[in-house]
């Protein structure tokens, strides 16, 4: 690169952004590693090595926190993919209302987490909510959606597909319309069904858009926390808690060490599972 | 079934769904923000005797010595300024990552893209801020939420960026133009299809943000919207017609911006989405 093209894109552009960047997350997140291996009042520190990791591991209500994280990530993202193909076929289809769903769909994406949260925690009350009093009138008794520990985790889970099924679809319709038309020229001449339009063309050939999906859903899940909080506050008992929602009781409780060992595990959790899946699946693309 | 047939079912039951599982939800919520507190509690979806929606919004506004005003002008206030700062950093820092190619810029393009992917360290960002005396501050938030959008921003002006070709710097570049003149005062121009784009897609994710003025904003003379929200929830607690006034309150602003711009949010949730 030559001097005067240095001097145009002179590194000094990076400068203001780098300082807020490092100072604000890079920072912090190298500092998380050292201060999960401490007591810490955030006034002052003490080395106690891997006893704050220790904890979270055998504490039953710290450790419930990487099986529901699993759990409503895995969940969430396989209902996103599955909702989100079938709404996106769907939507660039012939149907003549497509662009009423496209909006309907898509509109919960922009509302309020908290707002979503507490709306479905009243309807899902379980003797005067509107989804059991529904159930009722067909002479179904409804669960105690947020209130049995078994179920909770996942009624929340059904809540964050509904509010973020419009972002897979809108990415799976850019995906699908991208396809070029001479694969749906030739199927036609070959005499292919819908079936076949759906199985050999748009499935694998918006491969990239289910990539997408998976790993920002998938992510996205293993991070969440304000609708969990929202709705549950990781209760019943400790049956809703994730990584996330530890993380902030840890730290309202004052345990500072012990929550930075939270932040240090999601990171792990994150990059373990996130990385290695992504390159996964890009390989596979390469090989389409 | 014809295929015309087969089609209209198709649509029919789509319809049906899209009522059932949106309109109600939001029927819900306007239906329940218009009762007073005894038809509220009683969660159905029966018409209210008496319309009260101004009265409602009165009192939530009342609430709290005017909590609410103060979490409009907060929330306002972050995010405007949030957006200011991430589009000029943003811009100016994609402008050299993508222009320029050299040792660095692997790393460079690295530890911005992790910023995607890796949740912030929460503790220890607070002991950051608080050594900076920017902890409980606005201008404190401000940067947290340019630090957190940085990485999505870049992403999208760099694919952008992209497509403005480089004969464009070197015919700058003859007629005398420095490095900040060419970025200013041509390239940043014409960024402004992106730039648009960032701004309504980071409003929407500014001006819901709940868990970065949980954390780093707490106390009531600070308070956002979201926050609002979330304490209404125990503060209300018999009195659902004022909690869902809030929340009809709240979702208006989105509301206003999907209706205006729901192409450039989709566009721009897209682009970003399928280079990441």
């Amino acid at each position: 690169m030559s001097k005067l093209q240095r001097k145009i894109y002179s590194y000094s552009f990076l400068v203001p952004a780098a300082i807020v960047y490092i100072i604000i997350f890079i920072v912090p997140t190298f500092l998380s590693f050292f201060f999960s291996l401490t007591r810490w009042t955030l006034s002052d520190w003490e080395y106690i090595g891997l006893d704050n990791f220790i904890t979270f591991f055998k504490e039953p209500y710290l450790s419930i926190g990487f099986r529901n994280t699993f759990i409503y990530a895995v969940v969430t993202c396989g209902l996103k993919v599955v909702l989100g193909l079938l709404l996106g076929v769907l939507l660039t289809g012939a149907l003549r209302i497509k662009n009423y769903l496209r909006s309907v769909v898509f509109f919960p994406t922009l509302v309020s987490t908290i707002a979503v949260g507490i709306t479905f925690s009243v309807m899902m009350h379980p003797t005067t909510g509107l989804i059991n009093e529904t159930l009722s009138f067909f002479g179904i008794k409804g669960p105690d959606w947020l209130g049995n520990p078994s179920i909770a985790l996942l009624s929340v889970a059904m809540v964050d597909v509904w509010k973020g099924v419009g972002f897979a679809t809108v990415i799976y319709i850019a995906g699908i319309m991208s396809i070029p038309e001479q694969y749906y020229e030739a199927l036609q001449i070959d005499g292919g069904g819908s079936w076949h339009k759906f199985w050999h063309i748009i499935l694998p050939l918006s491969r990239p858009a289910t990539n997408s999906v998976i790993i920002l859903a998938f992510i996205g899940g293993l991070r969440s926390f304000d609708l969990i909080w929202a709705m549950t506050k990781g209760g019943p008992g400790f049956s809703t808690d994730v990584i996330a929602s530890i993380i902030y009781k840890q730290y309202q409780a004052g345990f500072y060490g012990l929550s930075t060992a939270g932040n240090v595990i999601l990171f792990l959790f994150v990059s373990l599972l996130a990385f290695p899946l992504s390159r996964f699946l890009t390989r596979k693309e390469v090989d389409l | 079934m014809s295929r015309k047939g087969r089609l209209l079912t198709i649509e029919i039951v789509s319809v049906a769904l899209s009522i059932i599982l949106f309109w109600v939800p939001l029927y819900f919520v306007i239906l329940t923000a218009l009762k007073n507190p005894q038809e509220a509690a009683r969660m159905n979806l029966d018409w209210p005797t008496e319309i009260r929606l101004w009265q409602n919004i009165k009192e939530v506004f009342v609430f709290r010595d005017y909590m609410l005003v103060r979490a409009f002008w907060n929330s306002t206030l972050l995010t405007v300024l949030s957006i200011v700062v991430l589009t000029v950093v943003s811009s100016m820092a994609a402008f050299v990552m993508q222009r320029r190619q050299d040792k660095a810029s692997p790393w460079i393009s690295f530890f911005v893209l992790a910023g995607l992917i890796i949740p912030p360290a929460v503790v220890p960002t607070i002991w950051v801020l608080n050594g900076l005396g920017l902890f409980k501050t606005m201008t404190g938030l401000v940067l947290v939420e340019v630090a957190l959008g940085f990485p999505f921003c870049v992403m999208l002006y760099r694919g952008f960026m992209g497509t403005i070709p480089k004969d464009i710097d070197e015919a700058a570049v003859v007629d005398g133009y420095g490095g900040y003149r060419l970025f200013f005062q041509i390239i940043f121009p014409l960024l402004k299809p992106v730039t648009s784009t960032i701004i309504v897609t980071q409003a929407v994710v500014i001006f819901n943000d709940f868990v970065n003025p949980l954390y780093f904003l707490p106390g009531s003379k600070n308070v956002t919207l979201q926050l609002t929200l979330y304490n209404f929830t125990s503060q209300f607690i018999s009195k659902w017609n004022l909690l869902f006034t809030d929340i009809l309150l709240i979702t208006i602003p989105p509301l206003i911006l999907f209706i205006f711009f729901n192409k450039r949010i989709v566009a721009g949730m897209v682009a970003g989405s399928v280079k990441g």
